[in-house]
């Protein structure tokens, strides 16, 4: 059973949505029981790390997250809430990865938005994808490359596409939004 | 590099697109999930879907619309049409819309951009600007591009993107659907007045108005319904075109 993580952030319908044309099945839930016991966990986002930030707190889901043993993967927001730190209501995340979010400089149009390529990609989530594959992205803030860094992405500069510590996976794109590509690093994911 | 990218528009109309449309092997043409998936299979980056339905059972019909869509493509979508509170746009992002657009009702009320991205995030406000020229300036109208206002189009789409909008879609009455062409000067003005995505639409006739809309205006997105509709022009033919004229594409 896949476990997607209730909290106060965004439209979970498209990853639901996608998880069910890969022939999967999900809860939604924010019960710790649920979330531990459950084979693989998302955490989607759109929303602020602020907000989401606190709303994880007061329930204790920060450490549930922690403790959480099995492949996870944080999608966009949820990448950036794994790392230490966020510019966005400068928000002290969970410190998964060894990576700070920043706001983009406003040297070109800010959010990010749109279909672009990778630098470099290293992985399972990407077996089977080159780096010349376009991703669907939307966002106005990024995650510094570092060493949980698995896939580069360029845009105003070299930010984190995908991220990887341990059994924590998470990407900066949208695999759920991405086209066939996208679920295709979705499926990498679940078959992990 | 982030590409430009092509989205075709799908008018609908009681849950069916209302344009013809001659696509081979399109059972029902009517269908909005049936032409939705073939675009997307086509290379669509987005969709768009602009409803037209006037009667009572509006919402419901759309919702439903929504959500089989949602579960069809795998790719964004945009649902705009007639929305004029969060009430709408709360039933119609939990059906699996990823941006909604507003228009008449953000002019009317621009507390309203502020409100929907306060709820749902800037990324998922498209705010739809119809623009006309008028006794030499260009306006904005609504009530979809018939009621002209005195409000300029620069400042109006300057304030839209200080409200919390997260895309601007730019519709050039006076080209829209005249098949002559995008207004290049205004979308070029509303470009270099905003640092948010620019979606140009209203008056792609062919391939080279698609390819000028882009090497002149710098704007993110081209928006087009007939040409697209009609099949004259193929995505995956449109995007080959451009990439001869280096315009990133997927």
């Amino acid at each position: 059973m896949i476990a997607i993580l209730k909290y106060n952030a965004g439209n979970i319908k498209s990853v639901i949505n996608a998880l069910a044309r890969a022939g999967h099945e999900a809860i939604i839930t924010d019960s710790k029981e649920e979330l531990v016991r459950a084979d693989k966990v998302i955490i989607p986002g759109v929303g602020h790390a602020g907000q989401a930030m606190k709303y994880l707190k007061e329930r204790g889901l920060d450490r549930v997250i922690l403790s959480l043993k099995q492949p996870v993967l944080g999608i966009c927001l949820g990448l950036q809430l794994m790392c230490i730190s966020s510019e966005e209501d400068n928000t002290e995340c969970l410190g998964i990865f060894n990576s700070k979010v920043r706001k983009f400089p406003p040297l070109q149009v800010v959010p990010h938005m749109g279909w672009n390529n990778f630098i470099s990609i290293y992985g399972k989530l990407f077996d089977g994808l080159k780096e010349s594959d376009d991703m669907y992205y939307v966002h106005s803030y990024y995650a510094e490359t570092g060493e949980s860094t698995v896939a580069v992405c360029e845009y105003i500069l070299p930010f984190s596409a995908a991220m990887q510590k341990d059994n924590f996976y998470a990407t900066q794109f949208h695999p759920e939004k991405s086209g066939d590509k996208g679920e295709k690093v979705l499926r990498n994911f679940l078959s992990l | 590099m982030l590409k430009k990218r092509i989205i075709p528009c799908l008018d609908v109309k009681d849950g069916r697109t209302v344009k013809g449309v001659n696509f081979v092997n399109i059972k029902d043409a009517g269908d909005a999930v049936e032409l939705a998936s073939r675009y997307v299979a086509e290379g669509a980056d987005e969709l768009v879907f602009l409803d037209i339905t006037a009667t009572i059972e509006r919402r419901k019909t759309l919702v439903s619309l929504v959500e089989n869509v949602a579960r069809a493509i795998n790719i964004p979508f945009t649902v705009g049409g007639g929305i004029n509170s969060l009430k709408d746009v709360e039933a119609i992002i939990n059906a699996g819309a990823d941006k909604i657009s507003i228009n008449t009702a953000a002019v009317k009320n621009p507390g309203l951009i502020t409100e929907i991205a306060n709820r749902f995030g800037s990324q998922c406000v498209v705010v739809a600007i119809d623009t006309g020229f008028a006794e030499n300036t260009w306006k904005v109208f609504i009530n979809g591009g018939r009621t002209p206002t005195s409000i300029d189009t620069v400042e109006w789409a300057k304030r839209a993107e200080d409200a919390g909008a997260g895309e601007i879609l730019l519709t050039s009455m006076t080209a829209d659907g005249t098949r002559s062409g995008f207004s290049i000067g205004i979308t070029k003005k509303i470009v270099e007045s905003v640092n948010i995505p620019v979606i140009a639409s209203g008056g792609a006739g062919s391939k080279e108005d698609i390819r000028d809309v882009f090497l002149h205006t710098g704007c993110s997105a081209a928006l087009a319904a007939s040409i697209f509709h009609y099949g004259e022009i193929k995505i995956y033919e449109l995007k080959k075109y451009l990439s001869q004229f280096n315009i990133p594409v997927r």
